[in-house]
């Protein structure tokens, strides 16, 4: 079945190339079309063959001519062959003097000029060798036609078959079917040719996605920040002072009205107990979003705050002659608060110690590490369990790092690094 | 007692002069802002401030540099914070100010427990501390090294801490559910630990007390 799959998908290539197949055409108009950008160089070339004297000027003019050299070319490839050569981007335009600048440093313009120089040219001596092809070829191989439709006037020798004639006729339907191959052939190396040349670099162009794409994920980064801050000052500022007033005045009912029925009594402080705990629950919802402190007074303050909540004795040092960037702030808070929140619950520990500092890495600039170590169980799986998934994701969001060392019976560390240009 | 409350929360504002109300101050006047909070000020020169933290126009720490201004300009009038967090550094800053009147720092949740709160609106403005709970154990988590504090039982701790939120010895008692001598034994041991020798009582405590928050003598 294979060698038979593969013997028809050879006839198939093969009939392909038939001289009438519309693929043969198509490379053919394809190649030929490479005869008019190359004429500038051309022109540019029998000029300074003509004026001697003159030789900077067909330079100048291919100099000059190249973005339009270039966009000849490109629609060529797209409407003749369906191939997209994508457009270099530059930073500036064109007419600025920065702009210059930034193509004449660019290899892409060199790249380009190496197309049109040495590739176009040569593309449209193939395109003409392509056309005298077909073209002798057809007359060759129609060569006994030419006794039936010419006037034979005496010019031409008389009809008859000849051996030469019926090599003139073998030539030319040999020239016919090498046609479509030329053409193939020179279409195959215009086109590797143009994609190295008058595209932009790809490994650069990788290069400029990924930095797009930092970039536009460092913003999505900021938007959610944002957004979280946002809903922060609203429950703020909005809800939990409803709730603080709310249970206050519950508190102000149950301080007066000290003559009422046990019932409404219970009620009262009921509702009033409710309301305390809303306010308490509101307040670790907030704190967990973005914690007002955090943004007000960095690290130091907001992680002050969550080390005099946990239930066990934490040491706290936070080691920073500047804030990092704000994103990367709520990342080491959410960090020390799911980190300590872990230990709470699973660890065991006695006492628990969170560090944070500043440390240069050569090969990402400033780190802000994040150590937090207690004396519990161990036995930390970063495999299972919902809080070191969630640190981990957060932690990678803005490409840190996470290392948690809990070997079984203690202690457990968790290093987190977090690249502070952020 | 006169007070006046800076508050940008309308609905808290009218709880809180309810509460002051019930606790026998006259509210002075009331203000939405930091601004408006330094003129009441000036202009009725009130026995007590209660005073918001985070107002109007930056929402930051506009009420601290409030507090803080008056503490210098009119010591005669004590001011009671209050704060969505609790934030030591501006507890320190407060203390740090030495002015005769009393100062207080609690978390704004503090108002619900309404009995609580008029007493330390009572203390404050007899010239006492209320600090609140939070704010005591921070502070007590940032010592660090070789300190007198060190030297304390745990018991004798839970003792200091109460005397920073600003307990009576009776209300200290209460609340860990000792006798009231307990207490002033206990008390004695930190004197002695802290090397506090006998002077006024008041004096001594608020001395030790001001050890523990900045652990300096």
């Amino acid at each position: 079945m294979a060698t038979r799959g593969a013997l028809r998908r050879t006839y198939t290539w093969i009939a392909s190339h038939a001289p009438w197949s519309a693929w043969a055409w198509r490379n053919t108009v394809f190649a030929t079309a490479a005869i008019p950008p190359a004429l500038p160089l051309l022109l540019g070339a029998a000029a300074l063959v003509a004026l001697p004297g003159h030789t900077a000027l067909p330079l100048l003019l291919v100099l000059a001519l190249r973005p339009l050299l270039t966009l000849l070319q490109r629609s060529r490839f797209r409407t003749l062959l369906g191939l997209e050569v994508p457009p270099v981007v530059h930073e500036h335009r064109w007419a600025t003097v920065r702009g210059l600048a930034e193509r004449l440093r660019s290899e892409s313009t060199w790249r380009q000029y190496g197309y049109h120089l040495l590739v176009s040219p040569l593309a449209a001596a193939g395109a003409a060798v392509l056309v005298l092809t077909w073209a002798g070829g057809a007359a060759g191989a129609c060569v006994y036609a030419w006794f039936w439709v010419l006037p034979s006037d005496g010019e031409l020798p008389a009809p008859g078959w000849t051996a030469q004639y019926d090599a003139i006729t073998g030539l030319g339907v040999l020239a016919l079917l090498a046609a479509p191959w030329l053409a193939a052939a020179l279409t195959r190396i215009d086109a590797t040719a143009a994609a190295a040349l008058l595209g932009p670099n790809r490994a650069r162009e990788l290069e400029r996605r990924v930095e797009d794409l930092a970039e536009s994920r460092a913003g999505v980064l900021d938007a959610a920040d944002l957004e979280r801050r946002r809903i922060e000052r609203d429950l703020h500022d909005g809800a939990q002072q409803r709730l603080v007033s709310l249970a206050m005045n519950l508190g102000i009912a149950r301080a007066t009205l000290t003559d009422l029925p046990p019932e409404a009594r219970a009620v009262i402080d009921e509702a009033h107990r409710e309301a305390k705990e809303a306010i308490e629950e509101l307040g670790s919802l907030v704190r967990g979003l973005h914690p007002a402190v955090l943004e007000d007074r960095g690290l130091d303050a907001a992680l002050s705050g969550i080390a005099a909540r946990a239930p066990l004795p934490v040491e706290l040092t936070v080691d920073l002659a500047r804030r990092p960037g704000s994103t990367v702030e709520a990342v080491a808070y959410f960090v020390v608060s799911e980190a300590l929140a872990n230990v709470a619950k699973h660890a065991r520990a006695e006492r628990c110690s969170v560090h944070v500092g500043r440390v240069a890495d050569g090969r990402r600039g400033d780190l802000l590490r994040v150590v937090v170590t207690d004396d519990g169980v161990g036995g930390a799986d970063p495999a299972g369990g919902t809080g070191l998934t969630g640190l981990r994701k957060r932690v990678g969001s803005v490409d840190g790092t996470i290392l948690i060392d809990s070997p079984l019976g203690g202690p457990t560390t968790v290093t987190v690094e977090l690249p502070c240009g952020l | 007692m006169r007070a006046v409350i800076a508050e940008d929360s309308v609905l808290l504002r009218i709880g809180l002069v309810k509460v002051l109300e019930m606790a026998g101050f006259e509210v002075a006047a009331e203000t939405g802002d930091a601004e408006g909070l330094l003129a009441a000020v000036e202009e009725h020169r009130p026995d007590l401030a209660l005073v918001d933290v985070r107002m109007p126009p930056g929402f930051t720490d506009e009420g601290v540099r409030a507090a803080l201004m008056i503490r210098s300009q009119y010591p005669g009038t004590a001011v009671l914070l209050l704060s969505q967090y609790v934030e030591e550094r501006y507890a320190a800053d407060l203390l740090s100010s030495r002015s005769g009147a009393g100062i207080g720092y609690l978390l704004k949740q503090r108002v619900a427990d309404v009995e609580e709160f008029v007493d330390a609106l009572r203390r404050v403005a007899a010239g006492g501390t209320a600090l609140d709970p939070q704010v005591v154990a921070q502070l007590l988590l940032r010592r660090g090294g070789p300190d007198p504090l060190e030297r304390l039982t745990p018991r004798e701790r839970d003792v200091l801490a109460l005397m920073a939120e600003g307990r009576s010895n009776a209300a200290i008692a209460a609340g860990l559910v000792v006798s009231e001598s307990a207490v002033a034994k206990h008390i004695n041991n930190i004197f002695a630990k802290l090397d506090l020798p006998p002077a006024a009582e008041a004096h001594r405590r608020v001395l030790a007390v001001l050890r523990f928050l900045d652990g300096t003598p």
